[in-house]
């Protein structure tokens, strides 16, 4: 019973995390020179679980899309080595903020018309948490964020939600925008045969510019710094030295 | 000058303090007006707990049945309608604001800034990125709207010692249908001083080994008046609900004392905790990453020490 003709999942090329970031000295902003560049983990489980959904017969193709520069390409082939049935790069030397990151996976909406979009909450570089909702927005359809569990029924999902309060479940009509959250399910490891099919798969490359997308900056990034280091603290011996050490503070 | 839209996050029976936080941020650039919008089933108690707000001067309630389960598809095409008289529209940084925020933003043809942790103008911030391992200074266009949610661990509330015009409005927007609440799952067991706005939390995680072990932290947590919170390798082992993780994908926090049982300090928790006043850690293993953050630490069994720090806090 396929219910999703095609699942678009977007895939960020983020610096890969396991690395320490450094802070770059004049502060123009994180040094990339030489580090290890991934697929956002939450992209990924986005991706791992559209292809659950593609496997339980329930969507029939798996498109990933990223945005950047022709070296985009390793985390593109990455999906595909997963199982993504073909790929799409659109090219820009930019680095583009969330609302143009959301009108240009918009104008690839209405060009393949997919029935969902996924992506991963949030990316693990800006942290910005931004650009599923805004596509919804923008496609005037529903939006599922945080999803820790994904199921469909009749043209309608059904997602649980990781929210402050607990765990909320919707119901939402399709096509609609789900981001990924940590729970929704643990990622599966590459085989090397997969990755060799991998290179046989599909994969356009898109100008931005032939989207006619406009990218306007709105956001200027003056510096950045390190966090504020707090004091270092001291090893306490025992039970009563720790309670002491607590009363002393006012705090116990 | 300025003038700040807030939108109230709350459960229909009570404001959340996240409210209060992102009033403190708008005061801390001066700004000219400060109003608060409540969207509710029916808003009275909470516009009321609104008014009282230091620094607030209007708070709009806007009574509908729809706005009973605080949707974002729901409420985006609302505030959309209010947007018109601001300079700027705030939200919490919690998953309420994260949600409803962008939405608003791309509707109005807008960026929108998370996570705001000072103001150095109002139309310059500071934001942690890389999970606040990097903090980047951003200015943005003075032509738009600013669209933002304030990280609520970086703000104190406003004090209660306001009195704000409470106007009751109806709005015209046209609500979608397509997005229905069906239910929430919340930590039933948990009755404790809520997470994310106690003094005082206790946090457990996977060294306590069980859901039953769990309890002692439950027990510490009750001899203090504290919150209870855990690791997100405790949320994953089952031990405790999602709701109550602390770190960066759960909740960011900053009690007046934070202490860590059995939790080693992957950076995703620090990050979660870095503006507590005083962190203790208690762990076995002497060499956990938590040390090196907490100003007490104690390199020992927990199955030892909490019992005797029960029992020493009850005499």
């Amino acid at each position: 019973m396929t219910e999703i003709n095609k699942i678009l999942v977007c895939l960020k090329r983020v610096v890969d995390y396991n690395v320490r970031v450094r802070i770059k000295p004049d502060g123009s902003g994180i040094s990339l020179d030489g580090v290890k560049m991934s697929i956002n983990p939450f992209d990924e489980i986005a991706l791992e679980e559209a292809l659950r959904i593609k496997e339980r017969d329930e969507a029939k193709e798996i498109i990933v899309v990223s945005i950047g520069t022709q070296e985009n390409q390793q985390q593109l082939r990455s999906g595909l080595a997963m199982g993504a049935d073909r790929a799409i790069l659109v090219e820009t030397p930019e680095k583009l903020e969330p609302l143009a990151i959301a009108k240009t996976l918009m104008a690839l909406v209405n060009r393949e018309v997919p029935q969902l979009v996924m992506m991963g909450k949030q990316s693990i570089d800006d942290d910005n948490n931004q650009t599923g909702q805004m596509l919804a927005a923008l496609w005037d359809r529903p939006q599922a964020t945080f999803a820790s569990k994904l199921t469909f029924k009749s043209g309608t999902a059904v997602a649980t939600r990781e929210v402050d309060a607990g765990l909320e479940v919707i119901s939402i009509d399709l096509p609609a925008v789900v981001t990924s959250d940590l729970r929704l399910n643990e990622p599966r490891y590459v085989k090397l045969p997969e990755i060799m099919k991998a290179k046989k798969k599909l994969l356009e490359t898109i100008p931005l510019i032939k989207l006619g997308v406009e990218s306007t900056t709105q956001f200027r990034s003056l510096t950045t710094e390190p966090p504020p280091q707090r004091p270092k603290g001291v090893m306490v011996s025992d039970v009563p030295e720790l309670v002491q050490s607590l009363r002393d503070r006012g705090l116990v | 000058m300025s003038r700040v839209l807030v939108i109230a996050e709350h459960n229909q029976d009570s404001l959340n303090p996240s409210t209060a936080k992102c009033v403190t941020c708008a005061r801390s650039f001066e700004a000219e007006t400060i109003d608060i919008v409540v969207f509710a089933k029916e808003g009275d108690q909470i516009a009321a707990q609104a008014a009282t707000l230091e620094g607030v001067t209007t708070v709009i309630r806007i009574d509908h049945p729809a706005n009973e389960f605080m949707l974002a598809a729901t409420l985006a095409p609302q505030v959309i309608e209010l947007a018109a008289d601001y300079t700027h529209i705030f939200g919490p940084s919690g998953t309420f604001g994260k949600d409803l925020m962008p939405r608003v933003a791309a509707l109005l043809g807008v960026g929108q800034l998370s996570d705001i942790m000072d103001a150095e103008t109002a139309f310059r911030f500071k934001r942690p990125i890389y999970a606040g391992n990097a903090i980047t200074t951003v200015e943005t266009s003075e032509d738009h709207v600013v669209i933002a949610t304030v990280r609520t661990a970086s703000y104190t509330a406003s004090e209660q010692t306001g009195q704000a015009v409470v106007e009751t409005r109806s709005l015209s927007a046209d609500l979608p249908k397509h997005t229905r609440f069906i239910e929430l799952r919340g930590d039933a067991e948990n009755k404790r001083p809520d997470l994310q706005t106690a003094a005082r939390v206790v946090s457990g995680g996977r060294a306590l080994g069980s859901k039953e072990n769990f309890k002692l932290i439950y027990q510490l947590a009750d001899v203090l008046g504290a919150g209870v919170g855990a690791s997100r390798a405790a949320v994953d082992s089952g031990y405790v609900g999602n709701d109550l993780q602390v770190g960066q994908t759960g909740k960011i926090i900053s009690p007046d004392l934070y202490i860590a049982v059995g939790i080693s300090g992957a950076i995703q928790h620090l990050t979660g905790i870095k503006d507590a006043g005083t962190i203790v850690a208690i762990n076995k293993d002497e060499k956990a990453p938590l040390f090196e953050i907490a100003d007490f630490g104690l390199a020992a069994d927990l199955f030892d020490v909490v019992p005797e720090l029960i029992k020493v806090l009850r005499e």
